[in-house]
């Protein structure tokens, strides 16, 4: 009798670990099959004309060119809105952190409205920029399309630097106050430097985010065959020039849309490696 | 001399805590300034169809001024909850076996893969699901299943592969990192005591997990389950690859194509500016959309408060 219910719960603890380590194998073969095929179709289609030259006349149709307006206008765009997020972002982590009391229910309430804010979808930022735009009187543009994305991004960039700026020893700050500091030269001259690394990366991570966006420049940046050379004209980026080469029924401009999805995760992959790289570079340094 | 100095200093920090009080309040109006500037937009359609006729309406017409968007609502749900289906043990198991069974190792290397799978672009895995799902589905899963199975969630005549299927497990992928971390959060600040505590009185360890610590981690994972929802719920650009998105069809098998909302918002870019109140009934899907989504946040997220809350 004690012999059969231990044999049941034995079972129970084998049948449970087998789903688990099934479940672990299925999340690992999804990732490593995104990377694969990816990798695999992109390849093929990738070449040197991609990357060097901009989208000539029927490039949609199967003729030559590149898709580098696409790839510069991603660029540009992802680094104007991680300024402009930055410029928002390091303001209110250092009055979270700084200026109110570590039990501030005001911090609780815009900590909480940025988490709210993270999980908005990027489809309703972008038809929100559109209504703005709209409201505002402008046309789909590198600007309205930085300003987007910088409000998508910002609580992304503000979380993840808060929550690092928040575990930094409390008896720095104190220091920094005993020898009559204020408090924003302590900003400046002692949590800044001391979470360098950790707002490094939060501003890959929102870069990286933020140029593999496409529901909210879709309307907001709009999309253009040339290279980007003015705030207030359309952009391309890379996202959508992937969108648009999958849409059309010509194979041969599909596999350009491969190759450009390929140059899109690489881009992604290497500013999120040398985010964690850098991140562990630097902490080696810092006081604990 | 000295105090002009001082003075100055003091003047700089109090200029700059005001400033950065302004930018904060700015970040606290955000949501209810997007929720206002949609609604604004979109309460033109009001002086045409009621609310109701809106939701329940399926008959989507823009050009002869009937904008019913319940076609693309239920083609929401399918999506979201094919996806939801697939994700939720999954993602809750690895989350358990990563932490309660998982070495050293394992845990190490799992952290940066999950943050990898975070940050790949919506559009990526768009891409991967034209490439690998929707042949997967149309030339394994659809015959296989609407043959042996030919009543509903299986019986269909889309033989595309582009389905709410196909959509519903890119979004199940895409839920995997959410629904994971937070998971793992929640099962590790379970104390280490209540675990041994169980084993000490000769519970095996999935006994332990079953009565203890899932007992004591449960609003948690369902905090992440919620947040995952609201992720699934809103994703536009994969979805609108992988759908199908035909109008009108109203899918009834998990072989059909549907038209999520976030598609349709994203589809009409473009057109909309020639049709009369199209763009309210586009801005009023976004509404909808933010509305959805934010409630979904504001409970999960308040769970994790909670719970953060009771612990210190």
């Amino acid at each position: 009798m004690a012999k059969k219910y231990f044999d049941k719960r034995n079972t129970e603890e084998a049948v449970f670990k087998c789903l688990m380590v099934l479940s672990i194998f299925i999340v690992a073969v999804s990732l490593i099959s995104i990377l694969a095929t990816v990798l695999v179709k992109g390849i093929g289609a990738l070449n040197i004309a991609m990357l060097t030259k901009t989208p000539e006349g029927g490039y949609y149709l199967g003729k030559t060119g590149g898709i580098l307006n696409a790839i510069l206008g991603s660029v540009i765009l992802g680094v104007g809105a991680t300024l402009m997020s930055l410029v928002i972002s390091l303001p209110v982590v250092c009055y979270l952190n700084l200026y109110l009391k570590k039990n501030s229910r005001f911090a609780l309430l815009v900590r909480f409205s940025l988490d709210v804010l993270w999980g908005v979808p990027s489809i309703v930022y972008g038809a929100f920029g559109f209504a703005a735009m709209l409201f505002l009187g402008l046309k789909a543009s590198l600007l309205s399309g930085t300003v987007t994305v910088a409000l998508l991004i910002t609580p992304i960039m503000a979380r993840s630097m808060d929550e690092i700026i928040r575990i930094i020893p409390f008896e720095l700050k104190e220091a920094a106050y005993a020898l009559g500091s204020t408090r924003l030269e302590t900003a400046f001259k002692i949590i800044f430097k001391q979470a360098q690394p950790a707002i490094l990366a939060a501003t890959l991570v929102a870069f990286g985010r933020g140029i593999g966006d496409a529901a909210c420049v879709l309307f907001t940046a709009g999309f253009t065959d040339s290279l980007p050379y003015s705030l207030f004209k359309p952009v391309a980026t890379l996202p959508l020039a992937i969108f648009f080469q999958l849409g059309t029924p010509f194979p041969e401009v599909q596999k350009r849309g491969y190759a450009a999805a390929l140059i899109l995760t690489l881009l992604i992959l290497t500013v999120s490696l040398s985010a964690r790289f850098l991140s562990k570079r630097f902490t080696e340094h810092l006081l604990k | 001399m000295n105090y002009s100095k001082l003075d100055s200093r003091k003047i700089k920090d109090i200029f700059a805590k005001r400033a950065m009080f302004f930018l904060c309040l700015c970040i606290l109006s955000l949501t209810l300034f997007i929720a206002v500037g949609l609604w604004h937009k979109s309460a033109a359609i009001f002086s045409l169809v009621s609310l109701k006729s809106v939701i329940f309406s399926t008959a989507w017409r823009p050009f002869s001024g009937q904008f019913g968007l319940g076609g693309f609502i239920i083609g929401t749900f399918w999506v979201t909850a094919i996806a939801m289906l697939i994700s939720i043990p999954l993602s809750v198991l690895t989350a358990i076996y990563l932490s309660e069974y998982a070495g050293r190792r394992l845990r190490n290397i799992s952290e940066p893969i999950i943050d990898l799978l975070a940050g790949i672009s919506p559009v990526v895995y768009g891409v991967w699901g034209v490439i690998a799902i929707v042949p997967l589905v149309r030339n394994w899963l659809m015959p296989f299943f609407s043959r042996r199975l030919p009543f509903f969630p299986f019986a269909s005549d889309n033989f595309t592969g582009f389905s709410v299927l196909s959509a519903g497990i890119v979004l199940a992928v895409m839920t995997f990192p959410i629904i994971i971390s937070i998971s793992k959060e929640a099962l590790k600040t379970v104390p280490l005591e209540i675990r041994e505590a169980s084993l000490a009185l000769g519970a095996t360890k999935w006994q332990t997990i079953k009565y203890a610590v899932l007992k004591k981690a449960w609003p948690g994972i369902i905090a992440a389950v919620i947040l995952g929802l609201s992720r699934a719920f809103g994703e536009t650009m994969a979805v609108l690859m992988v759908a199908g998105c035909a109008i009108g069809v109203i899918p009834k098998s998990i072989f059909d194509a549907g038209y999520p909302l976030p598609a349709l918002i994203a589809n009409t870019y473009g057109e909309m500016m020639s049709v009369p109140l199209y763009d309210a009934a586009i801005l009023l899907a976004a509404f909808m959309l933010l509305t959805v989504t934010t409630l979904f946040n504001v409970i999960g997220w308040g769970v994790l408060l909670h719970i953060h809350a009771k612990e210190s």
